[in-house]
């Protein structure tokens, strides 16, 4: 299977920010940008989470999805905040190909086999955010890693294929933003357990950590955000008004991030397919486009 | 040539899937298209989209609930350049044994079986295939997508599949396009007279899915010559 690298835009109100264990958001910028500029770098899909939503109960992304999906040609997968079937219909007829749901699957765990059934499952994607417990246990989380549920992770995800979704998003909150790397037993022990698609999140710093989480962590899709956005900002910086809202300071200052080494997609794809992993590369155009 | 304006499109509207992006790709390759399930609709348009997601047993009932298994099966035989994509490519053929045995469309001689979940060495295969995936010309029979919607495309070019189950028709020289995943290589592109049907998703695959949009669009233009 080719390993799809999927860059994760978490979206509060207009603007795309950034967080270390799911908190702390900084603004980083324009989404709109960033998503247009991951698309012609060899995106193979992308993913929109709109953060606050769940405290609020609404996901407020509709506008942004529907400037993407006219001008970006890959999947797009959005979450945050939904928990009804119109929800999740409303988020499908502004242009999403998919969703993902976390907080409303837990609450109510038939939510995704009604979801399933009435959209596809490969439209249905459930979010886990994996938190792990001081006696080795995984329990999953909701809203962003700020409630704690009980549930216990690797029973959770063999129930969600059970109940129908397409493919588990599995986001561990202690790497999540940290740039040292996935939790490599994490992902492996949810991906040999189901046989739908494990797209691993949270923790990549460096290029090689994307090589590990595919051959020992063994998953079939890497979601990433960080090394991705800041190499992005390096490059890019653009005098955008990010004054509107939020902690901006962070891009005032001109810092940079230094936990996280910045990586182009088609130059991990590169890294990837010559240490044996396969990708879409290189990202071919048609004559045109 | 009488330009009688943009090429139009209908994509058929049975209750399933996402058909934005499908519309959204047509606009993209300057046509107009229109997400319905009206029979006058879809009679008047240039070209139809069957597209789809979801389970072929519920898809064909859906269809049936609104009237339109008959109104394909017209437009199949019209003559008119017709597009089913992943679950509507599916829908196309005789029967399925997705989770029992369901009647399809009968447009397209041939079956819908699962991808195998094992790999020839016996190592597990994720199942649904949710990935890129490559193209490749079907052998010794000249270029099998010349005169297609894959017209200009590269061997090997990469689209986005997502998918369960694949069709086998019964007429090899129908598979123009082979694909593989695991174990098996699997028809990924059908031609069928007016008919042309893809599993994977070419309004989300870059580049060169627009091609084929574009490349639909081409042919409604000449077929209006």
């Amino acid at each position: 299977m080719n390993t799809r690298i999927i860059p994760r835009l978490d979206i509060k109100g207009p603007n795309l920010v950034k967080g270390i264990h799911l908190e702390g958001l900084r603004v980083l910028g324009k989404p709109h940008r960033f998503a247009r500029y991951y698309y012609e770098s060899g995106a193979d899909e992308l993913i929109y989470m709109d953060v606050v939503a769940s405290l609020y109960g609404r996901n407020s992304l509709a506008g942004i999805i529907e400037r993407t999906s006219r001008e970006i040609f890959i999947p797009l997968t959005v979450g945050g905040g939904l928990r009804t079937i119109e929800d999740i219909r409303a988020v499908l007829q502004a242009g999403a190909d998919k969703v993902s749901i976390n907080t409303a699957a837990i609450g109510r765990p038939a939510l995704i086999a009604e979801a399933s059934k009435r959209f596809g499952s490969s439209t249905i994607v459930v979010s886990i955010e994996a938190k792990k417990q001081s006696d080795g246990s995984y329990l999953a989380y909701t809203d962003c890693g700020r409630v704690r549920t009980g549930v216990e992770v690797f029973g959770w995800a063999k129930k969600v294929e059970e109940l129908g979704c397409g493919e588990i998003l599995l986001t561990s909150i202690d790497a999540e933003g940290t740039g040292r790397g996935f939790d490599l037993d994490l992902v492996r022990r949810v991906s040999t357990s189901v046989s739908i698609p494990v797209i691993a999140s949270g923790g990549a710093g460096k290029i090689e950590h994307l090589a590990d989480v595919v051959r020992d962590g063994k998953a079939d899709a890497v979601s990433l955000a960080s090394c991705l956005h800041y190499q992005y900002i390096r490059r890019y910086y653009t005098d955008d008004d990010y004054s509107s809202e939020g902690n901006v300071a962070f891009l005032r200052s001109d810092r940079e991030f230094t936990k996280v080494q910045g990586a182009r997609i088609d130059e991990i794809k590169k890294f990837l397919v010559e240490g044996g992993i396969p990708c879409r590369w290189p990202v071919e155009g048609a004559g045109g486009d | 040539m009488i330009d009688a304006g943009k090429p139009r499109v209908a994509i058929v509207d049975y209750g399933v899937g996402n058909l934005f992006s499908v519309r959204n790709a047509c606009a993209h390759a300057g046509m107009e298209a229109v997400i319905t399930a009206s029979r006058r609709d879809i009679l008047a348009a240039d070209a139809v989209i069957l597209p789809g997601v979801g389970a072929f047993g519920d898809a064909m009932a859906m269809l049936e609930e609104r009237g339109l298994t008959d109104l394909l099966r017209e437009i199949a035989r019209s003559g008119k350049p017709f597009l089913g994509i992943c679950l509507g490519m599916q829908l196309l053929m005789t029967e399925s044994f997705e989770f029992g045995r369901w009647p399809g469309l009968g447009i397209i001689p041939g079956t819908v079986v699962r991808l195998e979940n094992r790999s020839k060495r016996g190592e597990p295969v994720k199942v649904p295939q949710v990935c890129w995936n490559t193209l490749h010309r079907t052998e010794g029979r000249g270029d099998t997508w010349e005169g297609t919607l894959l017209k200009d495309l590269p061997d090997g070019v990469f689209m986005y599949f997502v998918h369960s189950f694949y069709v086998k028709p019964d007429d090899d020289e129908v598979s123009i396009a082979l694909t593989r995943y695991g174990a098996q290589s699997f028809c990924s592109a059908m031609r069928y007279g007016n008919i042309f049907a893809c599993q994977f998703h070419p309004e989300r695959s870059g580049p060169p899915g627009l091609k084929i949009y574009r490349n639909l669009a081409e042919i409604v233009k000449a077929s209006r010559k």
